[in-house]
């Protein structure tokens, strides 16, 4: 058989495809190393726009943005990950119950519904409620959207266990937390870890919903960046947008490098 | 003395299906238990009811006169190994093998020279910190056999144990299990497809069949006097041939062979069609024998010749011999007279 690779086409093809998706993040990285005040005119080498991320007029700003975006991102990974965990164990290990298809739908349904769609229900909902919008609503929005990408790898990673580990345990006068505790939450471990960096990421990335639930004067990361951004871009927005990149690549190697050790031994 | 296990009209129902149908059955204390079935058939279900990963749908299990049928895994004073293994693939073999002392809250020193005993005992003390995964099959499967007799269980249940094992490494594995039964005293119930383990290894046996028991016996009793045709044919090999039952005395029948010739076989049945089992070795080529067939056929197996043949009525017959360079061969083609040995031929229930 023919690889791909004898298509016709197949390199024009695969280097579109690639310049679409890669050549802006390239041009931004390389322009945050701009030496001038210019976004279009290259100036020479210079760290100047890192520095002055965390030195310059907008330090503060972004500083306070960047800490929210963090604390936000830890509190809905974990929290997200506790409720994937549970809901992976119910539905991998729980057997046939009532409505297990409908939890199915409905644990991954923020993976299908538009995310302007979940936004602006978001708000109607805590504005119904009478929550204030704030530091609050955004952890409770970035919980809920984080749960499916926590519960993907988990439930994975659980579907690959065979039960008869388990079984062993009980066999050997373990009681059903301790069978949980000493050996099936080891040997999910992996894909618990990786479900927890996924669902950190997508919370440290989202603008759409966090932008409409987050009341004025609060802001994270991306909303801080959209905002600086609406008043005209400014190298340090592309110093901070590659040091997002960066993070993000760290955190998705990182996730993938846990996956695939788990993988290796079961 | 109370039996070890007793198993009283237990009944198990997945949904809609029968797995097993009313069975009651007694395994002795120290001894060496085998269910023996092909799969499906219901054996691994008995299994996995007596360590408790399955509830009984009806019935009673008592261990050493004590009912535990309501009682959860980790509260029955009995041990699995695993087809599988099931070694934690996190913990060092050493730590495996402690694992059931350590929920019993044995205290760390004691249970590590618990396992340490229990290593050397299956001849793995160089292996204790290593992790299952760098260990050889076979390793691995005397990990689980130490894993499971470490907590003194009263009884140790083995599910197929041997089947992932090579042929030569399953055979010196026979040998060691039954060592290790008569060793440690406890007893030991296996459960197996194959029937060579289960006749080389067992004190009894319970043949098993579509959730049904179907007989239990020694080796003996199941191989030389099988009850019906289902042990017949699924023990070693035999003959099952149609037969008219034409009188009956006291303790034995009168039976017309495919053929013509009659035979007294010992067991008495209502006249009418039978089937009689043979055993191939039990056969004999003999100018005086009562069946007349024609050698169709002869397969060479080393130490040992089969003589396929067909009687006259169709049915075919299987003769073994032993491989002599003093017998002649028959040639294919050859009409043969077979005798049956004294006492060989066996009138089956069904």
């Amino acid at each position: 058989m023919r690889g791909v690779r004898h298509y016709p086409g197949f390199l024009a093809l695969t280097l579109v495809c690639l310049t679409v998706l890669y050549a802006p993040l390239l041009v931004v990285t390389a322009y945050s190393f701009n030496g001038s005040t210019s976004i279009t005119q290259w100036g020479g080498f210079s760290w100047r726009w890192y520095a002055d991320v965390f030195t310059g007029p907008e330090s503060a700003r972004f500083g306070l943005a960047a800490r929210n975006s963090l604390t936000i991102a830890v509190l809905a990974a974990t929290a997200a990950t506790l409720i994937a965990t549970a809901a992976s164990l119910a539905m991998v290990r729980g057997g046939r119950f009532r409505g297990r298809t409908a939890s199915f739908a409905l644990i991954n349904l923020p993976l299908m519904v538009p995310e302007i769609v979940t936004a602006v229900a978001s708000l109607i909902f805590f504005t119904m409620v009478g929550l204030r919008t704030g530091y609050g609503t955004i952890l409770i929005a970035h919980i809920t959207f984080c749960i499916p990408f926590a519960y993907l790898p988990i439930s994975a990673r659980l579907e690959g266990i065979e039960p008869f580990f388990e079984e062993a345990a009980r066999d050997l006068y373990a009681s059903r937390f301790r069978a949980f505790t000493q050996v099936l939450l080891p040997l999910m471990a992996p894909g618990v870890i990786s479900g927890w960096l996924l669902a950190f990421i997508i919370s440290l990335d989202d603008f759409i919903i966090t932008n409409f639930v987050k009341g004025a004067g609060m802001e994270t990361l991306p909303t801080a960046i959209f905002g600086s951004v609406k008043q005209g871009i400014k190298p340090n927005i592309m110093a901070i947008s590659t040091l997002m990149l960066a993070a993000s690549a760290a955190v998705v190697t990182l996730s993938w490098l846990i996956n695939r050790r788990g993988q290796r031994s079961p | 003395m109370a039996a070890a296990i007793e198993i009283i009209e237990v009944v198990k129902r997945f949904g809609a299906t029968t797995a097993l149908e009313s069975l009651t059955l007694s395994i002795a204390d120290n001894e060496f238990f085998t269910l023996l079935g092909p799969s499906g058939c219901g054996k691994t279900t008995v299994l996995r009811m007596i360590a408790g990963f399955e509830p009984v749908s009806a019935g009673e299990i008592r261990l050493f006169g004590q009912n535990i049928a309501a009682l959860p895994p980790d509260r029955r004073p009995v041990n699995t190994v695993f087809q599988h293994y099931a070694l934690f693939p996190h913990m060092s073999v050493i730590d495996n093998v402690a694992f059931g002392l350590k929920m019993k809250g044995v205290d760390l020193a004691a249970r590590r020279a618990r396992a340490g005993k229990m290593l050397e005992m299956v001849h793995l003390s160089a292996f204790a910190e290593r992790l299952p995964a760098q260990l050889s099959g076979g390793q691995q499967q005397r990990v689980a056999l130490a894993r499971a007799l470490a907590p003194e269980p009263r009884v140790l249940l083995l599910d197929e144990p041997l089947s992932a094992l090579d042929l030569k490494l399953r055979q010196a594995m026979r040998i060691e299990l039954k060592q290790l039964q008569q060793d440690t005293g406890i007893t030991f119930i296996f459960v197996t497809h194959d029937q060579e383990e289960a006749l080389t290894m067992s004190d009894r046996i319970a043949v098993m069949s579509a959730g049904r028991l179907q007989q239990v016996g020694t080796a003996r009793d199941i191989y030389e006097t099988p009850l019906n045709r289902f042990v017949a044919d699924f023990i070693g090999e035999t003959n099952l041939l149609p037969v008219d039952v034409e009188a009956i005395s006291q303790d034995a029948s009168r039976v017309r062979l495919p053929g013509g010739g009659a035979l007294t076989v010992p067991g008495t049945a209502t006249p009418g069609r039978h089937t009689l089992s043979i055993r191939p070795e039990r056969l004999v080529p003999d100018p005086a024998g009562p069946l007349k067939a024609r050698l169709e056929r002869v397969v060479y197996l080393g130490t040992d010749l089969h003589l396929m043949t067909r009687l006259q009525d169709g049915s075919g017959l299987v003769v073994r011999m032993q491989n002599s360079a003093r017998s002649a061969l028959p040639a294919a083609g050859e009409v043969l007279s077979i005798a049956i040995e004294e006492g060989a031929a066996r009138l089956l229930a069904d």
